[in-house]
């Protein structure tokens, strides 16, 4: 063994500290919103407020998500390796659910990418037309 | 006849390396670690592949890798787990043949960057096949699990070099 072997550890060690600070001090935002990815494409988005077990049956597989809280875990899942149940709850920005053999990701957003914003667009304007016809 | 004799031997040797490497594969999925990281491996396989690299030299290393990852993903796995096991196989075999390269390491330098870089590409397909960048969430604790494992497998390759040495030699003046 040679000294060099000891300094690569080390710069291994110190880089993936260094990563590990930086993931911990950004991105810890509790989100409100739940979105389930499979195969790239948005499945559905759920509200973190509201407890509830959502079942996802795909050609995937069979995923259980259990949102409790304002985190969510995954309960139940078919596929091979079980990593996704052992992923623990999650419930800030950064964090992520994945289930690889399922290609499906849970992400938490802050708002919802989906419908929410949309909603509060056309309530804006309503609101501004309402002005409008006041003045 | 020498040379057909060296060749013979080099490939009955490759043939119990992959052998040997698809037992420690075989044994890596009977050991229950589940840390619930997407793309991590133990990589104990990774000390037939590491120490036929020092022994044998980087062609029969690549050999004795593909053949393995092939082997054990028809027989254990899944087109995907192939794919997984590949990028793996292929960015930890070159980052180990490089560390090789420049003399400035020893076994367990290259074992233990091979261990770390074996997570990574996995990691990186697994980022593509979700697109989703958030999965380098998992980097940091897949480098260290990579690393520690890399350095008891090259800790032990460091002891297994010699004998397997002796052998090669003592082939040769059968
Ligand atoms: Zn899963």
């Amino acid at each position: 063994m040679k000294k060099n072997d000891i300094i690569l550890a080390a710069a291994i060690f110190l880089f993936a500290g260094l990563l590990s600070a930086i993931i911990f001090f950004s991105g810890n935002e509790r989100g409100s919103f739940v979105t389930v990815t499979i195969d790239k494409k948005v499945y559905g988005t759920y509200s973190l407020g509201e407890n509830q077990d959502i079942t996802i049956d795909t050609e995937f597989g069979h995923n259980v998500l259990h949102i409790e809280n304002g985190s969510v875990s995954m309960t139940e899942a078919d596929c091979p390796d079980g990593y996704c149940k052992r992923q623990g709850k999650i419930s800030t920005e950064k964090e992520t659910i994945v289930c690889l053999p399922h290609k499906l990701v849970v992400e938490i957003r802050g708002t919802n990418t989906d419908d929410g914003q949309t909603e509060e667009q056309t309530d804006g304007q309503t609101d501004e037309d309402y002005d409008i016809l006041v003045k | 006849m020498n040379n057909f004799i060296s060749m013979s031997k080099k490939i009955s040797a490759c043939g119990l390396l992959v052998a040997l490497a698809m037992i420690f594969s075989y044994i890596e999925t009977l050991i229950p670690i589940n840390m619930g990281l997407p793309g991590m491996k133990l990589g104990i396989a990774n000390l037939v592949i590491v120490t036929a690299l020092y022994l044998l030299g980087p062609r029969e290393a690549l050999l004795i890798s593909l053949v393995r990852i092939f082997l054990v993903g028809f027989l254990f796995g899944s087109g995907m787990s192939i794919l997984y096991s590949l990028a793996g196989g292929l960015v930890s075999f070159l980052a180990m043949m490089f560390l090789k390269r420049t003399e400035k390491f020893s076994i367990v330098g290259a074992s233990l960057l091979g261990g770390a870089m074996h997570n990574v590409g996995q990691l990186l397909v697994a980022a593509a096949v979700v697109e989703n960048a958030k999965i380098f969430y998992y980097l940091p604790p897949l480098l260290c699990v990579g690393c520690v494992t890399g350095i008891l497998v090259g800790l032990l390759a460091l002891r297994i070099l010699p004998m397997g040495q002796k052998i090669i030699q003592n082939a040769g003046t059968l």
